[in-house]
């Protein structure tokens, strides 16, 4: 039985090997049997396929990886673009059968709401936060320097002796 | 004997962690010298200790000493010496141990080094550190001892993961333990500050060289990684907002923005307060890093419930300091007082700025890679954040970032002019402008942004360039006088200009690389050609070769021009590791300038086809260079004599010195 890596980021040494084996010769990412004569069809194929994440992988479009799931997958996609539908048919018809974990770009729901609109509040919230201190800087007192402990004012008496 | 010797030390090591972790703190309280002078002295011998209990570790894996249980697991004695020396940490236990290693060497240099440090906050953060220590050595001993022996000895070892055994190995994970383990020494000291709870400006001036010099090895910690992802994985991709990369960027992320806060603290006395949390954010999400990597929650959070003593033992310690020191920072901070008052307009305001985008894109950062998890872990939901989001939301923070960074060194402390700084910037505006020019001229049809890419590379690149020669008048006074004020500079000074300058360059080799590579996917019989850019690939046979503990199947390409002019030859392979049934793709690079010819290749098919994928990478080696050059920015801020407190200072140079202040 010969048995390959899925996905090996080099930063596996942390990862602690999350390795998937599967049984088989190790294939090739995208090859060039699978490719559409067409060059506008396959480009279109070649960009669906970065969006769609081989689901035995760890975090891989079916683009990259080599398992032979995504290589199901890739012929799939390019067979729904020969039979006419467009981007956003092959896209739904595969999140149908395999479901959303599919995407890598997560679509706007429910439950990805806090996912895409986090970042921009964040955003806001930092802007307003600063905006808020320095409104409220330009109004208050300097405060007066730190009082020195009992062992930095006898340091700065002899450091004045010295001088 | 050995690896009982090197579970015993590290018990020792765990019984002074305890000393360091307690006496100096009762020793602050009570204003005893002696026991806070226990401090530096238990942290050297607690590191003495660490290191041989890691060397035992390592004489082990050397030796294939296949009694060991994690020798056994992960070494094989064919392997050349330098992967069984390297395995040592390309597993779960051993990479726990470098983390404890890396620690207690950070404790060591602050007690060998820290002399010149208040007694007080020197010990404090001597306590601190060992805090983690502890926690770190007990989660060791208990849940991850590579000590272990098995009874019958088993002949041979199980090998090292293939894909690991690459001289990336030697470099990548060490580095990238020092960069966020590092940063626990900036931790400890906001701590000992809180615990204080005065902290001035000269705070800032003690932490940064070591925030610095942690920074310098996570850039080149990752860095490297991506490089070695870029060779090893065989499509020739560098970056993919993988977990495990994120648990990296983040870090990095918090630690340039408080390598930056920290400035306007050291220079300004403001931004105290903020300074402190980045130092404890930072570290924290090199805690959470940890946990993400080390306890399997990534694979899938089922694996993580199937066997979660590891993951629940890091989760306790991620909880217990970060919610520990959060909530210390929330009761202490409001007692600090706030100092140095700014313009917007102001080298202080774009530092602010700075800290702003780059505190927004690690956050960004955070909830791309953490909001699945919670979100299975919640809802039983599954979805994916790849790439796509990543591009989508982190590009648009760094843009302003990038486009405001050539600002902030031209403008001046407390109050800048703005007018000013853009006049000074007009050259570099209209370097940018003829590249984005040239760029839309040259390009066929390729993506509309990437001129504006290059142009903005281009603009940071000759933004770093005018700060200098603003600093050293070169266009304006005589060559000689110019030099004079180069040489006057204090190194600060050129370790910003350099530092910023590579982060144009990594942006240049980003853009152009994904902009105007190229790619060719093919299947080639003996002697047949395949073209790329303006070169020709020739598929000239294959042959096999046995290496030490695998075997290659090596296929030979010629490469020539197109107008037939010999290159060299290239000779991707396959290669078969026997003891695990695995194979791996070793690709072939080119290298052009600071180009690439890369090519991998696929298995062959019985009738003597190969499968090849075959990349032009225009400008590839930029990426990492410019990574290069910040680290070396980084080294010649470090050599500033300001931060080398303690060094004798000729007379001379002190004029330069206020002028810089």
């Amino acid at each position: 039985m010969i048995v390959k890596v899925c996905r090996h980021a080099t930063f596996t040494v942390l990862l602690g090997l999350c390795l998937l084996l599967l049984n088989a010769w190790p294939l090739f990412a995208v090859e060039s049997k699978e490719m559409l004569a067409d060059p506008a069809l396959e480009a279109r194929a070649r960009n669906l396929s970065k969006e769609l994440r081989c689901m035995v992988c760890q975090n891989q479009s079916i683009d990259d990886s080599e398992a032979p799931l995504a290589h199901d997958l890739r012929v799939l996609v390019r067979e729904r673009l020969k039979a006419g539908d467009s981007d956003a048919q092959v896209v739904n018809f595969l999140v149908a059968r395999y479901g959303e974990f599919l995407l890598l770009r997560p679509p706007l729901t429910w439950h990805t709401a806090a996912l895409w609109g986090l970042p921009p509040v964040v955003l806001l919230i930092g802007i307003v936060a600063i905006v808020v201190i320095v409104r409220r800087r330009r109004n208050a007192p300097i405060p007066p320097p730190a009082n020195l402990t009992a062992a930095e004012e006898s340091r700065l008496s002899e450091l004045m002796r010295e001088g | 004997m050995i690896a009982e010797l090197g579970h015993y030390a590290l018990m020792l090591a765990f019984g002074l962690a305890l000393i360091q972790a307690v006496m100096p703190i009762v020793g602050a309280r009570n204003d005893d010298p002696t026991l806070l002078s226990v401090a530096a002295p238990a942290a050297l011998v607690q590191f003495v200790f660490v290191a041989l209990s890691f060397g035992a570790l390592a004489v082990c894996y050397v030796t294939s000493d296949f009694s060991v249980l994690n020798v056994y697991e992960n070494s094989n004695s064919a392997m050349p010496l330098m992967y069984r020396l390297t395995s040592v940490w390309g597993n779960h236990e051993g990479s726990m141990m470098l983390w404890v290693f890396i620690l207690a060497l950070c404790g060591a240099l602050v007690a060998a080094f820290g002399g010149n440090l208040p007694a007080k906050l020197r010990a404090n953060a001597l306590a601190v550190q060992a805090w983690i220590a502890v926690a770190f050595q007990l989660f060791i001993l208990t849940t991850s001892n590579p000590f272990l022996r098995i009874a019958d000895a088993p002949f041979e070892g199980r090998d090292l993961n293939p894909v690991l055994q690459d001289p990336g190995l030697a470099f990548h994970p060490p580095l990238l333990y020092l960069g966020y383990v590092g940063f626990s020494i900036a931790f400890s000291f906001a701590i000992a500050a809180l615990l204080e709870g005065r902290i001035d400006g000269a705070w800032a001036r003690w932490v940064r060289p070591w925030v610095l010099g942690a920074w310098m090895c996570l850039t080149l910690g990752i860095a490297g990684g991506s490089y070695w992802a870029y060779y090893e994985l065989g499509w020739g991709g560098y970056w993919f907002w993988d977990p495990v990369e994120n648990a990296s960027l983040m870090p990095w992320l918090a630690g340039t923005a408080l390598l930056h806060s920290a400035v306007v603290m050291e220079k300004r006395g403001a931004l105290k307060v903020w300074t402190i949390l980045l130092a404890i954010l930072a570290f924290s999400l090199s805690l959470i890093g940890t946990f993400l990597v080390r306890s399997g929650v990534l694979t899938s959070v089922h694996a993580f419930a199937t066997d979660p003593r590891r993951g629940i033992f890091i989760l306790a310690i991620l909880v217990a300091f970060i919610g520990g020191a959060l909530a210390l920072y929330a009761w202490r901070a409001p007692l600090l007082k706030q100092g140095g008052l700014f313009a917007p307009i102001s080298r202080e305001g774009a530092l602010v700025l700075n800290n702003l985008f780059l505190t927004c894109a690690c956050a960004t950062v955070f909830i791309g890679t953490l909001y699945p998890l919670a979100l299975e872990a919640l809802t039983g939901a599954k979805i994916s954040v790849g790439p796509p989001f990543f591009n989508a939301t982190f590009g648009p923070l760094f843009v302003p970032l990038l486009l405001a960074m050539p600002f902030g060194p031209l403008l001046g402390w407390k109050r800048g002019d703005l007018l000013g700084a853009a006049q000074r910037l007009t050259a570099a505006a209209f370097v940018a402008a003829v590249a984005i020019a040239a760029a839309f001229a040259l390009q066929h049809g390729g993506p509309v942004l990437a001129p504006f890419g290059v142009g903005l590379a281009l603009f940071v690149m000759t933004g770093a360039l005018v700060d200098l020669a603003e600093r050293t008048m070169i266009l304006r006074v005589p060559l000689g006088a110019a030099l004079r004020r180069a040489a006057g500079l204090p190194r600060s000074a050129w370790g910003t200009a350099v530092a910023h300058f590579g982060i144009g360059v990594t942006l240049l080799g980003i853009v152009v690389v994904s902009a105007w590579g190229a790619e060719r996917i093919a299947a080639l019989k003996l002697g047949e050609s395949i073209d790329i850019a303006h070169y020709r690939l020739t598929f000239d046979g294959l042959f096999n070769q046995q290496g030490p503990n695998y075997r290659d199947v090596v296929g030979r390409f010629t490469v020539r021009r197109t107008n037939g002019d010999l290159l060299g030859v290239m000779e991707p392979s396959r290669r078969m590791f026997p003891a695990r049934n695995m194979a791996t793709t070793e690709a072939a690079l080119m290298r052009r300038g600071v180009s690439q010819l890369y090519l991998s290749l696929g298995d062959p098919d019985p009738d003597g086809t190969v499968p090849v994928r075959l990349y032009f990478k225009p400008l590839v080696l930029l990426i990492w260079l410019g990574a290069v050059i910040m680290f070396v920015g980084g080294g010649l801020s470090l050599s500033d004599r300001r931060l080398r407190i303690g060094a004798p200072r000729p007379a001379k140079v002190r004029a330069a010195l206020q002028a810089a202040e």
